[in-house]
């Protein structure tokens, strides 16, 4: 077996290639010391600093707006989206222009959206950032949803039908309720692709309302210092929180 | 489908319109036809940028093929329920912040970073190198932030293949290494062309990491049009630029496409 004495170096290998970076900047994050590179000793000061900049905290509230909004949009949509495009309608083209989003390159879909804002007249701001950040977020929930749709029995329904339900009945008392671990994964997910989205952000946002990736941005353009390090290390272990817990949802999906 | 109408083919729509107009003079849109744009996007200049930026991706794709194929072959080994927690090990960098992910290759190369001061601390070097603001730090940033997109298709090519095909070959007499090549990489092609696909693709519209890793020396076409929308306010130009990169990355999808259809038609 020594063929996969040497391929599990290579996964160890990747594994450390893709975690010392990440692990290096949260170790940097309790430094002491001013200076960047230069170690002093343990201190949790850089994360109460951030907890006392305006700009960060300002960051942090736009974040959540756009991210909670995002997300119950993409999930009412992407769950009607899966739902149209697995039972109601068989052309794979379809199928493909509503995954699309998913796929193409962010700075062209942002751009595009630019495009469209300007072309309307439509005041940059949160709402287009929202409304931007749904268009690919829903993609996703779609893809999630539909998984979920091609395992329920569509026998369930019929027969909730033949027992005298009405068909808005059906949709509430039988068909979310069997999706609902995929739509609370699907949520999930969006919450946390619109809470570090940067590209799309950054082309659809006004200039008084900057998100935390975009704070972010304007910080490391100058350069590294503790007080990102901090910052850098909470947004990770949220994101990695909520990804953890999405998956938890998605594995109990595909148990049921 | 109303929604992905209006939020998705209509900016392409605008975006394939605008690329036919004029810039105003004040950075507005004159609507008078010309290809005046797309005469331009061949100036040698763009070009160059533009086969930059194909070279790099092309760099990145490579490095993550050669990394990330023995990556998922490692993790289809391991035992089912170990596959699992491999797979979210290797995909969860992917989800966190793009922006943190890069920032932390700036930690690592720059010439107070890590990288030199543990270098310099061996007496391996006696001057800092310059790590940082380099193509090499382009490419170690990207690879970084994509190599997740390539290990997880190859995965799942590879955990589709009957093992008893690749044990066939071996009772059959050919070696553990023949086998993997005349039986495991054949099967394993499309997958591996979906993750080369996977990788290029956003290697090639990425801003970020040559702005902040390449510090604006390496100029790629994702930098040139995001100037043009940003900073020049020529959307025409910018549009022409978007949509040259958009076609190349469609011929791309198709070949892949193409290959995929070859591939699985002769087995």
């Amino acid at each position: 077996m020594t063929g996969v004495g040497k391929l599990g170096w290579v996964l160890a290998a990747v594994c450390f290639f893709l975690y010392a970076p990440i692990a290096i900047v949260i170790v940097m994050s309790f430094n002491a010391s001013k200076i960047p590179f230069q170690w002093t000793g343990f201190s949790t000061k850089w994360y109460s600093e951030l907890f006392a900049n305006a700009s960060v905290l300002e960051g942090l509230r736009n974040s959540l707006i756009v991210g909670v909004s995002t997300m119950i949009l993409s999930v009412v949509l992407g769950v009607l989206l899966a739902i149209g495009i697995t039972r109601h309608s068989t052309s794979s083209a379809v199928q493909a222009l509503a995954l699309a989003p998913a796929i193409i390159p962010d700075l062209a879909l942002a751009i595009g959206l630019l495009a469209l804002f300007s072309a309307i007249s439509f005041p940059l701001g949160l709402t287009t950032v929202i409304l931007s950040h749904t268009i690919f977020c829903m993609a996703f929930v779609a893809a999630i949803a539909r998984g979920r749709i091609l395992q329920i029995d569509p026998a369930l329904e019929e027969a909730a039908l033949d027992l005298g339900d009405t068909p808005r009945g059906v949709f509430f008392r039988v068909t979310v309720p069997s999706l609902m671990p995929a739509i609370i994964a699907g949520a999930l997910l969006a919450f946390t692709l619109s809470f570090d989205e940067f590209v799309i952000t950054f082309f659809t946002n006004g200039p008084s309302t900057p998100t935390l990736p975009i704070v972010i941005y304007s910080m490391v353009r100058f350069g590294v210092t503790p007080e990102i390090n901090a910052l850098a290390s909470l947004v990770l272990l949220f994101s990695v929180a909520i990804v953890l817990i999405s998956q938890r949802s998605v594995k109990l999906s595909q148990s049921i | 489908m109303g929604y992905v109408i209006a939020f998705m083919v209509l900016p392409v729509a605008i975006i394939a319109t605008y690329s036919f107009f004029q810039r105003g003079q004040y950075g507005g849109i004159v609507y008078s036809l010309t290809l005046d744009n797309f005469a331009r996007a061949l100036d040698s200049l763009y070009v160059g940028i533009l086969g930059t930026s194909v070279a790099l991706s092309s760099t990145v794709t490579l490095l993550a093929l050669l990394i990330g194929f023995p990556t998922a072959l490692a993790i289809t080994k391991l035992q089912p329920q170990h596959q699992n927690i491999a797979l979210v090990l290797v995909i969860l960098p992917f989800w966190t912040n793009f922006l943190i992910r890069t920032y932390a290759w700036i930690v690592l190369l720059s010439s107070e970073g890590l990288l030199n001061q543990g270098l310099l601390g061996l007496g391996i070097i006696s001057d800092p190198l310059a790590l940082l603001y380099t193509p090499g730090a382009v490419v170690m940033g990207l690879l970084y932030a994509y190599l997740p997109l390539m290990v997880l298709p190859i995965y799942a090519a590879l955990s589709r293949i009957d093992p008893s095909l690749r044990e066939a070959a071996i009772d059959l007499g050919a070696s553990r290494f023949t086998a993997l090549r005349q039986v495991v990489f054949p099967l394993a092609i499309p997958g591996t062309l979906v993750g080369c696909v996977f990788v290029f693709v956003p290697s090639v519209g990425n801003f970020i990491v040559p702005e902040l890793l390449g510090g604006g020396k390496t100029v790629m076409v994702g930098n040139l049009i995001r100037d043009q929308f940003l900073k020049a306010r020529d959307w025409p130009f910018g549009s022409v630029l978007a949509i040259a990169m958009v076609v190349m990355l469609v011929l791309l999808f198709a070949l892949q496409a193409r290959i995929t259809k070859r591939v699985l038609g002769q087995g």
